[in-house]
């Protein structure tokens, strides 16, 4: 009888643990563009080569990542390895390579400018590494400008300067409005701090909201309120709610789309010959023409059973080549130093748009201001951009006053800080 | 035919066999436990496995979600959260006004209460009215009533994010309505985009989506009606307004409360082809609070499980109020029946 508990038990437990197999590595993973059909045939190599480790590639929504991955590390379960966004914010739940890789100095080298972005404050830990760089920034049809015998503004233009060209394109093309900008605070950040905003106080802590927040945001609603940004992308979802405009931008519904880099591939894939694109950086504020830097990182799990094979299969994916392949077949930025440094990146692309656009996205990225360029590593950036998204989707919408906005945005902000206690 | 029957008599018995070993293994202990505990004990050990599972998959989870609303944190595990008594609770209703969302706390909150009222009573409202005409047109001996029939009830089959999704194709800025609209010459509509007409297609669509059901209820109490009371009626030369008021809607009433109630609790509870049809938005418009636990307890950033499970607490209070009306209609129904 003991016998037959015991094995009940046995078979209970091993259902319940997420890898509970020796060699069983789970990979949650999620997809912009093509990466996922280049990291299985990535990892079906790594996985003839090392036939005692068993890989599970969960091909999942980023929704999934952004909603769901939280909750299971929070009841201590989940995959044993993981590619997210959210890295500073969950970094608790990150698994510690270091003692585990062969060399941690390789990581360090070639990693280390990013990997504070993705473990705790004041951690030596290193937790993973970024699958791609990216930086937010603008893409403007060109052929609808050009349609509409409308110059591309120039380097240094404006918001407003590109929003106006945009709005000529927009009523001589009849497109739904001029500029499309995703629904999120991440995407309106670097333009915040483009218009002076800093959302870190001294002490590291949230700071209210400032001047530049009050200038960019009040912008956002004028540009909503006059039609010259598309509405539905960040009306017509409540909360904090992440939207993407990049299908306006691929039906040609905008002259204007700000978004990021991780774009490039999308747009590649699905405009095609439909007509001739640029990615043109992010437009000027008062301060600068500053974008936000990010990207996706891939971590290790601290609640994975195989933690050894985990290690293993890091490794292998942080190698310089498979770097730099995986970058030059999904159109990434690279994260690693030794594939920056060493330049010559072939782009696996015929598409005539997609060089200058990742060459625009590079130049672009030396203009970031060092007010953006400490978000990706700041705890509390998360609270802010939900915050920034719910309270100014609700000013579009016509609930509440700019004014009621800022004093809500502080208060949300607050309230996620005392929460966290 | 007598080799078939004592074929299948075989089988019977074999099936049965291991029936008759089992009632005799448990035959004595259940004669010793009735003698010990009487009737009443009998009782409660056939309900005991419904009990069971009424206890695992209701009572205990309601009870760990009360205690979640009394701790604050984003720890999943009770034990690693932190206990601050009602102070979830006093933050949802701290308010200077109630009837006036902005001037409380959690702004959020009241916004998905008053949309949600306001929704519960218009939907309401709406799905009873249209209901009632609909299971009345199809109690009448038109052609094809069994397919009108089965054309009305086939969206309570859809999935709610398929419905969500079909309206959501229909109404968006370039769907199905504005692309007819712009056909015919009308400028489109912001039909998800405007606060007000987003609220309305709220409310179109779950009542477009739910009506099939209650249609079906107030189809069966119509056919219950006895016929010679309209036969008398028409004889008395009664005009059909008269009849619907006098004999249909009195005799109906039943029906009607259940209805009410369960349309009730379904609008309360509305989330799934609202969040696909509108997400909420524009604004906070159609957000309504199982989408406002839901963002708060899951899909934020930075989520609040405690706060979510409290304001899941005072809707489940709601619920239980409704729910007690219906029990307490349901047995003066009964107790009329009786006297009857």
């Amino acid at each position: 009888m003991k016998t037959r508990l015991g094995l009940i038990g046995a078979l209970t437990a091993s259902l319940m643990a997420t890898s509970a197999f020796a060699g069983d590595v789970r990979i949650m993973w999620y997809s912009d563009g093509v990466e996922g059909d280049v990291i299985k045939d990535i990892l079906d190599r790594f996985q003839k080569d090392n036939p005692d480790i068993k890989i599970t590639l969960d091909n999942v929504s980023y929704k999934v990542v952004q909603e769901q991955l939280p909750i299971q590390l929070e009841a201590g379960q989940g995959p044993d390895i993981a590619r997210v966004t959210n890295i500073k914010e969950l970094a608790n739940h990150w698994l510690d390579l270091r003692p585990l890789v062969s060399d941690a100095k390789y990581w360090e080298d070639n990693f280390g400018a990013t990997l504070d972005w993705m473990r705790p404050d004041g951690s030596d830990a290193i937790t993973g590494f970024m699958t791609q760089l990216t930086l937010t920034g603008g893409f403007a049809n060109k052929t609808l400008f050009e349609q509409a015998g409308v110059d591309l503004p120039g380097e240094t233009a404006t918001w407003d300067e590109w929003v106006e060209a945009s709005d000529k394109v927009a009523k001589s093309q009849s497109t739904a409005a001029a500029i499309a900008i995703d629904r999120s605070g991440h995407r309106i950040s670097g333009p915040n701090v483009s218009y002076g905003a800093n959302y870190i106080a001294a002490d590291g802590m949230p700071a209210k909201v400032d001047d530049g927040v009050k200038a960019f945001g009040a912008k956002l609603v004028q540009w909503v309120g006059e039609g010259k940004m598309l509405k539905e992308t960040w009306v017509a979802a409540a909360g904090s709610t992440y939207r993407a405009a990049a299908d306006d931008f691929i039906n040609a519904q905008v002259p204007f789309y700000y978004s990021g880099s991780w774009q490039v591939a999308n747009l590649s894939a699905k405009i095609g010959d439909n007509f001739d694109w640029v990615a043109v950086g992010s437009p000027c504020g008062t301060a600068g023409c500053s974008g936000l830097k990010g990207g996706a990182a891939l971590v290790g799990i601290k609640y994975t059973k195989n933690a050894a094979d985990v290690a293993k299969v890091m490794e292998y994916l942080s190698r310089e080549d498979i770097v730099k392949e995986f970058s030059e077949r999904t159109l990434f930025l690279p994260a690693h130093k030794g594939v920056v440094d060493k330049g010559g990146m072939n782009w696996a692309s015929q598409d005539k748009h997609v060089g200058p656009a990742l060459d625009a996205f590079v130049k672009s990225a030396g203009q970031t201001l060092p007010a953006s360029d400490a978000l990706p590593a700041w705890k509390w950036a998360s609270a802010y951009y939900g915050a920034l998204v719910t309270r100014i989707s609700q000013v579009m919408a016509g609930e509440m006053t700019l004014d009621s906005a800022w004093a809500r945005i502080d208060q949300d902000v607050a309230d996620k800080v005392a929460q966290a206690k | 035919m007598t080799e078939r029957l004592s074929t299948g008599s075989k089988v019977g018995a074999a099936l049965a066999a291991p029936v008759g070993w089992l009632a005799t293994i448990i035959d004595a202990p259940l004669k010793l436990w009735q003698r010990l505990t009487g009737l009443g004990g009998m009782a409660a050990f056939f309900l005991a496995p419904n009990m069971l599972i009424f206890g695992v998959f209701v009572l205990a989870p309601f009870v760990i979600n009360f205690f979640y609303s009394t701790t604050s944190g984003a720890a999943f595990f009770l034990a690693d959260r932190t206990y601050v008594g009602a102070a979830q609770y006093s933050r949802l209703l701290d308010c200077g006004s109630y009837l006036d969302p902005s001037s409380c706390r959690e702004d959020l909150f009241w916004n998905a209460v008053h949309n949600t009222f306001w929704f519960v009573t218009l939907q309401v409202a709406l799905l009873i009215v249209v209901s009632m005409i609909t299971a009345l047109i199809l109690n009448r001996e038109i052609v094809g009533r069994s397919f009108w029939r089965a054309v009305f009830f086939f969206p309570v089959l859809l999935s709610p994010v398929v419905v969500g999704l079909i309206w959501k194709w229909i109404l968006q800025r370039q769907g199905l309505l504005n692309s007819v609209a712009l056909q015919f010459g009308f400028e489109p509509t912001e039909w998800l985009t405007d606060r007000f007409w987003a609220f309305a297609a709220s409310i179109t669509v779950s009542v477009w989506a739910h009506m099939g059901f209650f249609t079906l209820i107030l189809l069966a109490g119509l056919q219950a009606i006895p016929r010679d009371l309209y036969e008398a009626a028409e004889m008395d030369g009664t005009k059909p307004g008269r009849v619907f008021w006098r004999i249909t809607l009195p005799l109906l009433m039943p029906n009607l409360l259940v209805v009410l109630i369960l349309a009730l609790i379904r609008a309360v509870q509305i989330f799934d082809e609202v969040y696909v049809l509108t997400g909420g938005g524009p604004g906070t418009s159609t957000l309504f609070i199982t989408q406002y636990i839901y963002e708060v307890g899951f899909a934020s950033l930075l989520r609040n499980p405690g706060l979510a499970a409290a304001a899941s607490i005072l809707m489940g209070a709601v619920l239980v109020v409704l729910t007690l009306i219906q029990l307490q209609i349901g047995r003066r129904g009964e107790k009329k029946g009786a006297r009857e």
